[in-house]
């Protein structure tokens, strides 16, 4: 286990060292000019050259690539162009909003996605199963602004029950720290929990058909047991595929969950970023991203183990 | 579940939920506002943005600033002295001034400032071509020391444009001037709390203790700048809809520029005070290419201009709340001292699109593509974008419409390069009424080919023009170079005025004193 741990985290290093050169390509290829949104619209042609030339955004590619990449390796992200803060602080300061909101979205999601999964599955054909359907397609369907703007109208705007918008640290309070929070996970969680309810429908579908169940039921153990804990596990292997592979989406949906909401999150600062071609911000968030997604990859690979023994690395 | 336990967690739950409610209660000396754009940085000597121009003039001031008529007033400096032909001008720093980090503000902040500022700014430029020495006479006064006369140094020292003369401490004013500062010391009346500062989320500027108003009223950039509040809180809200609930909400106090849309719904709320923010206004442009053809032939240019409906524009931009808009048959902002309509003729009456086929014609256009850059993320160029390519079909000429965003703009506006190889024929954006008063601030006017603003228009008559407005001695003398630039730039056709446009600004009713101005001044203001 410990050599596989070892190989994978060996094998994140080219898996970086492609995202980093893709990106840089794309940001080198791509338009946009950070001189002329420092030096603002009134500024001179004359003026935003020279902006340009004080950046060095006028040396050749392959000076900047490789300029940019001893830093990294020397554990420099840069400074953002804009601000002159390091890119780590900059990346410091927004990773706390964004891992809360994933983390209530994932409890939000897996509390209600796999019960409704489960008994969608296990009523099949009942009403409650083209219930839990209907509330799968509306999470897909719905685009995450929209649910976004529904719900703070509701509860923010309407009832007056929870802010319409920012962040609180969790140190200043975890009732505040939820209440931020809660809107932006439902409307970021929806989507989720529709892929997740229906992935574990289907698999428990599936599983639920299995002559082992049968067996089950047979020797009378109860409905519960056989739902929870026998077909559950079972059915558990893909689930947590989705799951990991849904983490992806939940990075794309942050990002306009976070602008609705305006919570002060990586995902708002890598759309400024873009906005602004702030090159180095750029950079290290699709990087950090990229390094994060990888390791979940490596997290769900370990947890197919708990649930099925017959997997070893 | 005992009946016990759950009316305890109701009462917790009642609790975490009711907690952000109490946290609203906001003490009455802190102010939240949401301003027009993300702060990106603080540097409004080598950058243009007016978001950063207007976070800036609450840690830095000038020497001079202008109030509400835009008369240049004292403002760090006790007055000033000039001799007869205005070649030696001294400023004398009104004593006790200190920056945000305890130090004296002397002579040598006030030189360093200046020469860094000279480097980036028109008017400064235009002084410096003339400075035999600007010199620390002692540690309180400045001398600048011209070989030819220079009348406009008052107001060149206190405009409220950026680049503005921002008195800075010597080492920060020794950054190359491309370059931005990385430390925000100043000695206006609010400090920058850089420890707070999550760009793209908030900004929070503290009241600077040591800070010793001036004895006049507060007026813009000058006078007293008295301060209400222990902190002024900038939460950026990127998206519309939300700054307007958290408006109507409480969570905020105040929103520099609410979008037309939201307007309505704002002001059907009692809680909400919905007025009209700045009184200069925005001219809106359309931006043309003087050296692609076919606009590099004038009659062109005139043709569009003759077919160009300043309503229909308007209309695009702000709606129908023709309270916002009006026709502006000038390049000078209206309402403003020196506003001409003189030679603006041309685009006013009903639109003749017959005659500008027939220019066009005359001209030899040939249906070869206008390439129309439209930056889609902004809400007013997308709207002009839009008018234009109707327009432009409208009178035959064939539209290749360029749908970016502004950032993307900023590169390709900046190219030369002929259409087929990446160049373009227009673009949009909107002047500030501000910078439109005079020539000083104006680059869009400038009409000096290569080294003129994006466009490259070129003039002799507009240039003699600003040239007699520099030397203008007296505002006669001005009003005429006026005139004489506004005809000269309706000939050339230097851009077209898509017409004068104003935005609303809201602020709960518990807030007074907001008044209108370019930049919002945050002196004067209380809550309650």
């Amino acid at each position: 286990m410990l050599a596989y741990l070892f190989r994978r985290v060996l094998a994140t290093i080219p898996v970086m060292a492609v995202v980093a050169l893709f990106v840089f390509s794309l940001l080198y290829i791509a338009p946009g000019d950070p001189a002329a949104i420092i030096a603002g619209d009134q500024a001179s042609p004359a003026d935003v050259e020279r902006i340009r030339v004080s950046l060095g955004l006028d040396r050749p590619f392959l000076i900047r690539f490789g300029s940019w990449l001893w830093d990294v390796l020397h554990g420099d992200l840069g400074t953002s162009i804009f601000t002159n803060l390091p890119v780590t602080h900059l990346i410091a300061q927004r990773i706390q909003p964004t891992v809360s909101l994933m983390a209530i979205t994932l409890v939000i999601s897996l509390t209600f996605a796999i019960p409704l999964g489960v008994v969608a599955a296990w009523k099949q054909g009942s009403w409650i199963d083209r219930v839990a359907m209907v509330i799968s397609t509306f999470g897909f369907s719905v685009p995450v602004f929209v649910v976004g703007y529904v719900l703070a109208y509701v509860f923010a705007l309407s009832l007056d029950w929870v802010p319409v918008q920012g962040y609180t640290p969790i140190e200043q309070g975890i009732g505040r720290w939820f209440a931020n929070l809660i809107l932006p996970a439902i409307a970021l969680g929806l989507i989720y929990m529709a892929l997740i309810a229906r992935i574990t429908r289907a698999t428990m579908l599936e599983v639920l058909s299995q002559d082992y169940v049968r067996t089950a039921r047979a020797k009378g153990v109860g409905q519960r047991e056989i739902l929870f804990i026998h077909a559950l596990k079972n059915a558990a292997v893909p689930i947590v595929t989705v799951v990991g592979i849904g983490f992806a989406s939940l990075i794309g949906g942050a990002v306009v969950t976070e602008s609705v909401f305006a919570i002060p999150g990586l995902g708002r600062l890598t759309v400024d970023a873009i906005l602004r071609r702030d090159y180095p911000v750029i950079q290290g968030v699709v990087l950090m991203f990229s390094f994060v997604y990888v390791l979940v990859n490596l997290g769900v690979d370990l947890i197919y183990t708990l649930f099925d023994p017959r997997i070893r690395y | 579940m005992k009946r016990r336990t759950l009316l305890q967690s109701a009462v917790v739950g009642g609790a975490i939920l009711a907690a952000p409610r109490l946290s609203l209660a906001q003490s009455s000396r802190v102010l939240r506002f949401i301003p027009q754009a993300n702060l990106s940085s603080l540097d409004a000597v080598a950058g243009t943005q007016y978001v950063v121009r207007n976070a800036a003039v609450m840690i830095w001031e000038t020497l001079y600033g202008v109030d509400s008529t835009n008369t240049p007033r004292p403002q760090m400096a006790e007055g000033h002295e000039v001799n007869s032909d205005m070649t030696v001008w001294s400023f004398k720093l009104r004593s006790g001034l200190t920056f945000h980090d305890g130090e004296k503000v002397t002579s040598k902040d006030v030189v360093a400032s200046l020469y860094r500022w000279m480097v980036r700014d028109t008017m400064g430029q235009v002084i410096k071509s003339r400075l035999d020495a600007l010199e620390a006479v002692d540690d309180l006064t400045v001398r600048f020391r011209l070989n030819k006369p220079f009348a406009k140094m008052l107001f060149a020292l206190g405009k409220s444009n950026a680049p503005m003369a921002l008195i800075m401490p010597e080492r920060i004013a020794k950054t190359d001037p491309f370059q931005l500062i990385k430390e925000y010391v100043g000695s206006g009346p609010m400090k920058f709390s850089t420890a707070e500062w999550v760009p793209g989320s908030k900004a929070v500027f503290e009241k600077f203790a040591g800070y010793i108003p001036r004895p006049e009223a507060g007026d813009w950039l000058a006078g007293g700048k008295r301060v209400n509040f222990d902190r002024i809180e900038w939460v950026i809200i990127a998206d519309a809809a939300t700054a307007g609930a958290a408006l109507q909400n409480g969570e905020v106090d105040w929103w520099e520029n609410p979008i037309a849309d939201l307007v309505p719904l704002l002001k059907r709320n009692r809680n909400l005070n919905v007025d009209i923010g700045d009184p200069l206004g925005n001219i809106g442009s359309f931006r043309i290419n003087h050296l692609n053809p076919p606009f590099n032939d004038v009659r062109v240019r005139r043709a569009v201009m003759m077919a160009l409906s300043q309503a229909d524009y308007m209309q695009a931009v702000v709606g129908d709340d023709t309270s916002l808009w009006k026709l502006c048959p000038s390049f000078f902002t209206p309402g403003s001292a020196l506003y001409t309509e003189e030679g603006g003729d041309i685009l006013k009456g009903p639109r003749d699109y017959e005659g500008a086929k027939k220019l066009l014609k005359e001209a030899g256009y040939n249906g070869e593509k206008i390439r129309l850059i439209v930056p889609v993320d902004v809400a007013i160029t997308k709207a002009e974008g839009d008018v234009t390519a109707d327009l432009l079909s409208k009178i035959g000429m064939n539209v290749d419409y360029v749908a970016t965003d502004w950032g993307t703009t900023g590169t390709i506006r900046a190219k030369k390069d002929p259409v087929d190889k990446g160049g373009w024929n227009i673009f949009h954006t909107w002047h500030a009424g501000a910078d439109c008063i005079n020539p000083a601030p104006y680059t869009a006017l400038d009409c000096g080919g290569d080294k003129a603003w994006f466009g490259w228009p070129k003039s002799d008559a507009v240039q003699k023009g600003i040239a007699d407005w520099y030397a203008a001695p007296d505002v006669a003398a001005e009003k005429k170079a006026i005139v004489d630039i506004n005809k000269a730039s309706f000939e050339n056709v230097t851009y077209i005025p898509t017409g004068f446009f104003q935005q609303y600004t809201s602020w709960r009713k518990n807030i007074s004193g907001v008044v209108k101005s370019p930049f919002p001044v945050f002196w004067g203001v209380e809550k309650s």
